[in-house]
């Protein structure tokens, strides 16, 4: 999302898609999937593809919600859009990369890890669906803020065949 | 997310549309409990055809459901899935713990 004839606002590059700032509210929760959705789609992801992007981005919020804010409301959480284009030609859009920041809790490291599926139970499945929809999944923390990073590409295998061969 | 109730044959058919996620799987959770545990009725159908997106919160009440009635005796029916909540319980492998059927007659015969 590039002004015309200005400067883009800080935080922006060529390839970011969209930019929000929200509040750890559910009710803000369809907001964001709308326009995930429509980010995904203007990269020509199928629509199942679109759909695992779009779980994705929401467990994740959840997750900031229930566990780094403990259902605390009205605390931000910002999430970003990028295009990810082909490190060959720097051109080619190979992918979309979503950045969530927040300032909660630090994540605990056990916690991240899910839970065996065969334990018929409520609860803890939202890690699960963010590991088996996206290519990459990376938590990291600086300045008091979590970070999670969450990659899909368009084509996966030629990224893993290209990551087997360097 | 919208939720209404219907009765038939002393059994109880919960119309679910819109999006189950955050914000609304508790409204769920409550009416589920409600008619498994403290009204005892013992076939309560979800009709989840104009569901577009079911999260894991979602789920979970769903599994609390199923819980529940198997706690009880009586029966937690899904039927009508759309292809997102479809894939969903197919992410949360749970596909064949629940009873699912395609329509609602097969649900209300079985």
């Amino acid at each position: 999302m590039k002004k015309s004839g200005g400067r883009l606002p800080k935080g922006f590059d060529s390839d970011t898609l969209v930019k929000l700032e929200m509040e750890s509210n559910p009710e803000c929760l369809c907001l964001v999937r709308a326009t995930v959705e429509r980010a995904s789609e203007v990269l020509h992801f199928q629509e199942s593809e679109t759909r695992a992007i779009v779980r994705s981005v929401d467990e994740a919020l959840a997750n900031v919600m229930r566990h780094a804010y403990k259902g605390a409301p009205g605390r931000p959480i910002e999430i970003t859009c990028r295009r990810v284009r082909s490190p060959e030609n720097g051109r080619e859009p190979v992918g979309i990369e979503i950045l969530l920041h927040d300032r909660g809790a630090k994540a605990d490291p056990k916690k991240l890890k899910g839970r065996p599926l065969d334990e018929i139970r409520p609860g803890g499945l939202g890690l699960h669906f963010i590991r088996e929809s996206m290519d990459v999944v990376e938590f990291s923390r600086k300045n008091g803020k979590n970070q999670l990073r969450l990659l899909k590409y368009l084509h996966p295998a030629a990224h893993k065949a290209r990551s087997v061969g360097e | 997310m919208k939720i209404a109730a219907r009765e038939t044959q002393g059994s109880t058919i919960f119309d679910v549309s819109g999006d189950i996620d955050l914000a609304h799987s508790p409204e769920m959770r409550k009416a589920l409990l409600g008619e498994i545990k403290e009204k005892k009725v013992p076939k309560v159908f979800l009709n989840l055809r104009e569901v577009r997106y079911i999260d894991s919160s979602g789920i979970a009440s769903l599994v609390e459901g199923l819980k529940a009635s198997r706690d009880v005796g009586s029966r937690l029916i899904l039927f009508g899935l759309s292809t997102s909540v479809r894939e969903v319980m197919q992410l949360s492998r749970l596909q064949k713990i629940f009873e699912i059927y395609d329509s609602e007659e097969q649900a209300l015969a079985s």
